[in-house]
């Protein structure tokens, strides 16, 4: 009965009393002042490129770079196209990021529960880590660690050696290459079986542990499968890698892989820097779980070392990860600061190089701003599955 | 491809949304602003051709263009704002409007005249590429350097160049790209590259920098051609001859020997070109839309190319640069103004 009266109400007043209706029609209104101002945007640039005799157009990809980029992971060359150079600056930008990440992850972790150590000394340091890095700004950083720090190493002559197979000095770290011949098929079909046999193994462990309650060193037996079984196939049948060995040529060392100090001072300062925050972030998740926790676990019996890794970390991982997305976030893009150290990333290389031989301002800035959107929803959509997967499961 | 461009053209509207009102011409602008605004070297700027002394007034080659365009538009050469300019914005600041005109030892290249949409109207310096490297080095020439660790900056046709040569030569390259001349230079200077690239006039500009000039020598080779001059929008042709003429009217007051001393006297002079040139006959201002005094006003307040030149990069100054290409046509040089007539 009152539902029926509400309809006939409903019914009753006119179209632009009617709530839905309204609604609609006041998004409508803004979606249509959305597209007008969007079109007035883009008809006036088009306009006024056109009107400055200024090309446009992404043609340019296809044309000849012809400058060099020191530091590449794919084959690049003085022919190569400004469409290669991107892909170089993308690769260059991926690298940093995700060394930068995995270093800053571990260390931040470690800072963070130092932080909480009942030892006051280390408590304290990892305090004054914090606050300190922090508070400085990451380009600082950044100059300190290259023009302080890695430019203070020794010349090229005078190069530090460690058992003259890896050359520290100005120009990086020259380290061996292995080049992979024929022989190194067994010692890598091994290394498969030796991956497939510790999955195995593990999942044997996880089911009996299941069913049994008793344990197995799951983790010590998958280790010696998958190292293990190559290396016992490369003492036997011999490892085929030929290794090549930086040797001082001329200028410089020729041979072995070059890391260059650019992308070690890159790594170093965002890595550093993006540790400070993650530590706090893991202090605040760590403290977020409540002592009672503890007492309980440890009231069951459980030993410390357990009560961490089954019972904090798992509920703190729930406060940890969102934040934790941002930092991730904010080093893929900090690492744009890399062109005033030198390292070329996509900044450096598209928006700078490229941008500049080409004067196609407006699309290289657009294709650099859609590639770091690119990379972040990626890296986003990474830590909400991951944030999904260690989120509380309620029963 | 269509979205995206469509996309790129939205990007770019705040800075080239607020132009498209204003259709006056870049004279009526300057004129009715009562100042000129002129792109120079940046951040820093560069010894010789653009930089700011302690009180922040401008000196140099480049700035003595703007001052020069300045005092035959404005009668003024103090009524110039400076905007210092990094090597990758300067042409987007002059396409835009943000800069009336640009004098920021920029090369004169194909590409720039036409998918830029800019206008090269003179050249204010005949420069080369070439190369630095410490002494202790042992290298005597440019075809030496295979293998060799190169800084360079950029945003410049250095970088190109740089690539260019060392292919042709069948050299191998490494090069180290760095945002800005000092960061470069400093690299260099720390011991991170063998040799530092950029034009020969900048090389003489920052070997003055160096903690040990000394030590450095400027490898023979000038492997490119780098004729620096002021750059305007495209499409204004009135306001690039005014530029043009200015640049001009320096050049001929070097050939009739007319200095900043002596240009008063000249306006009693009996040589028919001297007289047109200075205003006194003809109206020559009033064909390139500005006062007949326009030139008199260049050359009272600026004075004629050589003083410009001897006294920002002369063999004087810390730079120590010759004039080489940069002398008169009459002295086998490249520098030649077609007549005022």
């Amino acid at each position: 009965m009152a539902a029926s009266a509400e309809r006939s109400v409903a019914s009753a007043v006119p179209i632009w009393q009617n709530r839905t209706a309204r609604s609609i029609f006041y998004q409508a209104v803004v979606l249509g002042l959305l597209v007008l101002l969007a079109y007035f945007f883009i008809s006036n640039t088009a306009a006024n490129l056109a009107k400055r005799g200024i090309a446009s157009g992404f043609g340019f990809l296809n044309n000849v770079a012809g400058f060099d980029i020191s530091f590449h992971l794919v084959d690049y060359d003085l022919q190569s196209t400004y469409g290669d150079a991107l892909v170089i600056g993308i690769l260059n930008t991926l690298l940093v990021s995700a060394l930068g990440i995995v270093l800053a992850t571990i260390l931040g972790f470690i800072i963070g529960m130092a932080r909480l150590s009942r030892n006051w000394l280390i408590a304290k340091l990892a305090a004054v880590y914090v606050d300190g890095i922090r508070n400085v700004p990451l380009l600082a950083q950044l100059i300190f660690w290259y023009f302080g720090v890695l430019s203070t190493l020794p010349g090229v002559k005078q190069s530090l050696s460690i058992l003259d197979t890896f050359y520290l000095n100005q120009r990086g770290l020259f380290m061996p290459t292995p080049g992979f011949g024929p022989g190194f098929w067994p010692v890598a079909v091994m290394f498969g079986i030796g991956v497939a046999a510790a999955i195995v193994v593990s999942r044997w462990a996880r089911r009996r542990q299941m069913a049994t309650g008793q344990q197995f060193p799951s983790i010590r037996v998958g280790l010696a499968l998958v190292f293990g079984l190559p290396i016992l196939t490369g003492l036997v049948a011999g490892f085929g890698i030929d290794w090549s060995y930086p040797e001082l040529k001329g200028f410089n060392f020729a041979g072995g892989t070059q890391i260059i100090p650019e992308l070690i001072a890159l790594t170093l300062g965002l890595s550093i820097y993006t540790a400070a925050f993650i530590a706090e972030i893991v202090r605040s998740g760590i403290m977020a779980v409540s002592h009672g926790q503890t007492e309980a676990a440890l009231a069951l019996g459980l030993r410390r070392k357990h009560v961490s890794r089954l019972v904090i970390l798992p509920q703190a991982l729930r406060v940890i990860v969102p934040p934790l997305t941002s930092q991730y976030l904010n080093l893929t893009k900090n690492s744009s600061l890399a062109v005033f150290i030198g390292y070329p990333e996509l900044v450096a290389v598209f928006a700078g190089t490229t941008l500049n031989q080409t004067g196609q301002a407006v699309e290289t800035i657009v294709i650099t701003m859609a590639v770091y959107l690119a990379i972040s929803l990626a890296i986003s959509a990474f830590m909400n599955w991951y944030n999904r997967r260690v989120a509380l499961v309620e029963r | 491809m269509k979205h995206l461009k469509l996309l790129a053209a939205g990007a770019v509207i705040a800075t080239f949304g607020g132009i498209a009102a204003a259709d006056a011409t870049t004279l009526e602008q300057v004129t009715s602003r009562g100042q000129l605004v002129c792109g120079v070297n940046g951040p820093a700027g560069l010894t010789g051709f653009g930089v700011p002394d302690d009180q922040g007034n401008w000196t140099g080659l480049d700035v003595d263009m703007c001052r020069a365009v300045a005092a035959a538009v404005l009668g003024d050469a103090t009524k110039v704002k400076f905007v210092p300019l990094g090597s990758k914005e300067r042409f987007t600041a002059l396409q835009s409007g943000e800069i009336d005109m640009l004098a920021r030892n920029s090369t004169w290249t194909l590409s720039r005249d036409t998918d830029l949409g800019l206008d090269f109207v003179a050249v204010n310096y005949y420069d080369g590429q070439g190369f630095m490297v410490r002494k202790d080095l042992g290298v005597a020439s440019a075809k030496e350097l295979g293998g060799a660790t190169v800084c360079v900056q950029t945003g410049t046709t250095t970088e190109k160049n740089l690539a260019d040569y060392f292919r042709t030569n069948s050299l191998e390259l490494k090069s180290v790209v760095f945002e800005t001349a000092d960061q470069a230079r400093q690299a260099y200077d720390e011991g991170r590259c063998d040799a530092y690239t950029t034009d020969a006039s900048g090389l003489a500009a920052e070997r003055t920098q160096l903690k040990d000039p000394g030590n450095n020598v400027i490898l023979p080779e000038i492997i490119s051609k780098e004729p620096l001059g002021p750059a305007v929008r495209h499409g204004d042709n009135q306001w690039g001859d005014i530029v043009r003429w200015s640049f001009n009217a320096m050049i001929i007051g070097e050939e009739f020997g007319i200095t900043q001393a002596n240009v008063d006297e000249n306006k009693s002079s009996d040589n028919p070109e001297i007289r047109r040139l200075l205003g006194v006959e003809d109206e020559m201002g009033k064909m390139l839309g500005i006062s007949n005094e326009w030139a008199y006003n260049i050359l009272k307040q600026v004075g004629n190319y050589g003083e410009s030149f001897e006294r920002n990069v002369g063999l004087k100054t810390p730079l120590g640069l010759a004039r080489g290409l940069n002398e008169l046509w009459s002295k086998g040089g490249l520098q030649y103004a077609a007549p005022v007539r």
